[in-house]
């Protein structure tokens, strides 16, 4: 007997430069605005998750999941760290999620966080760069924007992919994000403002690829009895999907497609009982300008290789039937990598909550999608105002 | 340091590194670089024995690289490519002795030996394959 659970508290800080505090101190304000906003004790939580990707790489600090439950004053519960590179904070709710279905605990708190320019930029960079292969991918010299430029040359021969549509995809962003105060870039781009911008790996340019950002999110799960009786507007998940590929993007069936996304989003909608219709918000995880187009493909929301054209079209800018990244995606929002998938979820409550402020869309149902790597792990979760 | 260089590790991968030797499955013909222990489309039926790869093959994707990793600064810009083996396996490899205005898909390469990157002034030296134009 699966049973249900619902977000029934959320806190996140600002993404942005955090020179002045420390990866505990973010995780500190996230957990305790989430707790705060659950309006329960401390006593009340039963067990924490909480994913990061490379604090040991950025921070020199392992041993997380003590870390947390001392930061936040809650020994002596379990408290876990998940490590799923950049999906590490969506694997982390997901753990959280099942272990409430399946009647282990009622309360438990899901969290992520990274603390990313405590180094310098090269460090910064050979750390993500974990997120690939290190032997087949690293080792013979191919950034981890490099994977995703491969992925984009291959789609654009494929399908005529233009370098103009993946701007949008960026400007859809940085457009969302100005009506976000806990954005990290909170100001509007275009087209040209992309195109003009530095090479990175091409066809991928500075404004294509999602910054270092220091932050962290947190959100507080409950069962259904507990999420009744102790809050007003309870955003329920409906369902929680995950799915694995090889670690290589060379290896996969398809380089211009992500399977684990195409599958964890398929079963993620059947479980749910959800049509693509029903869902009026969507947060993707666009690490860089091309996931984007790729993850409204291969989450069934145009048809494939149509991604591109409908980002030009304007079919997800804000308002429209399906908004796209309400907070501003991974590349305005900011990516601290353990926190985004966390994020999402948090951005997602709160446009069902209708508490998004300036960005609210009118939703009923919202889906979020956090991808590890090149696409090695996918986490697609589906949320609902009704049980 | 990143620790993908570390002495042991370059060791055990020198045969596939500096030879390309890889694996096929006796039972279906499939081909497998870098080597596979077992043959994932027949499972236990399978009949796994070294194969070194003929090294040709064509550019399946391609980009250029202007932000480098370290170690690979003195190379940059330079051209990334997933390579399609004629054999079938694909691998992720830099071009050489091309511009990257010149670079296509489809276009034919080959594998040659070279020296990949340098850990720092006084660090070892990595080695391995990249592919070049394979003019016919
Ligand atoms: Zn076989």
């Amino acid at each position: 007997m699966v049973r249900n659970v619902a977000i029934i508290g959320t806190g996140m800080t600002k993404f942005g430069e955090h020179w002045e505090k420390s990866l505990r101190d973010l995780i500190a304000e996230a957990g305790a605005k989430a707790v705060d906003d659950a309006g329960i004790s401390g006593k009340d939580i039963q067990a924490i998750y909480g994913g990061t990707m490379s604090a040991g790489r950025l921070n020199g600090q392992e041993h997380i999941g003590a870390l947390i439950a001392d930061t936040l004053g809650l020994n002596p519960l379990p408290s876990t760290r998940i490590e799923a590179a950049c999906a590490s904070g969506g694997v982390a709710l997901r753990e959280a999620y099942l272990m409430i279905a399946g009647g282990h605990y009622d309360v438990v708190v899901a969290g992520g966080a990274e603390k990313m320019t405590d180094v310098y930029t090269e460090q910064a960079s050979l750390a993500l760069g974990g997120a690939a292969d290190q032997e087949w991918e690293a080792f013979f010299g191919a950034t981890f924007p490099a994977l995703y430029a491969l992925l984009a040359r291959r789609h654009m021969y494929e399908y005529g992919t233009t370098e103009e549509q993946m701007a949008r995809v960026s400007v859809v962003n940085h457009h969302n994000a100005a009506l976000n105060p806990l954005a990290q870039y909170p100001y509007p781009i275009t087209v040209d403002d992309v195109m003009k911008s530095a090479p990175i790996a091409e066809p991928l340019k500075l404004l294509d690829c999602s910054p270092l950002t220091d932050g962290a999110a947190a959100v507080v799960l409950a069962s259904e009895d507990f999420a009744k009786k102790m809050c007003q507007e309870p955003v329920w998940i409906k369902s929680s999907a995950q799915a694995s590929d090889t670690l290589p993007l060379h290896d996969r069936r398809l380089v211009t497609a992500i399977d684990a996304s195409v599958l964890a989003g398929k079963q993620a909608l059947e479980r749910a009982k959800l049509k693509h219709k029903d869902i009026s918000v969507l947060e993707v995880h666009d690490c860089f300008s091309i996931a984007g187009i790729i993850a409204v493909e291969d989450l069934g929301f145009t048809r494939k290789g149509e991604g591109g054209k409908a980002f030009e079209e304007g079919v997800f800018d804000l308002g429209s039937d399906v908004s796209i990244n309400t907070s501003g995606g991974l590349k305005a929002c900011g990516h601290p990598v353990g926190a985004t998938g966390i994020k999402q979820a948090v951005e997602v409550t709160l446009q069902l909550q209708g508490k998004a402020g300036k960005r609210q869309v009118d939703a009923e149902y919202g889906m979020t999608h956090n991808v590890g790597g090149s696409g090695a792990t996918v986490v697609v979760h589906t949320y609902g105002r009704d049980v | 340091m990143p620790h993908r260089k570390s002495l042991a590790l370059v060791w055990r991968r020198r045969e596939q590194r500096y030879k390309m030797v890889g694996t096929r499955c006796a039972t279906c013909d499939g081909h497998f670089f870098p080597p596979r222990g077992f043959c994932p489309n027949c499972r236990r039926k399978g009949r796994i024995e070294e194969k070194e790869m003929a090294g040709t093959g064509k550019v399946f994707s391609y980009t250029t690289v202007y932000a480098p990793l370290e170690g690979f600064e003195e190379l940059a810009p330079y051209v990334m490519a997933i390579v399609q083996l004629d054999e079938g396996p694909r691998l992720t490899a830099m071009l050489c002795d091309v511009e990257p205005e010149d670079v296509e898909i489809d276009m034919p390469i080959r594998a040659v030996f070279r020296k990949i990157s340098e850990d720092g002034k006084s660090g070892i030296i990595h080695y391995g394959y990249k592919f070049r134009p394979n003019k016919k």
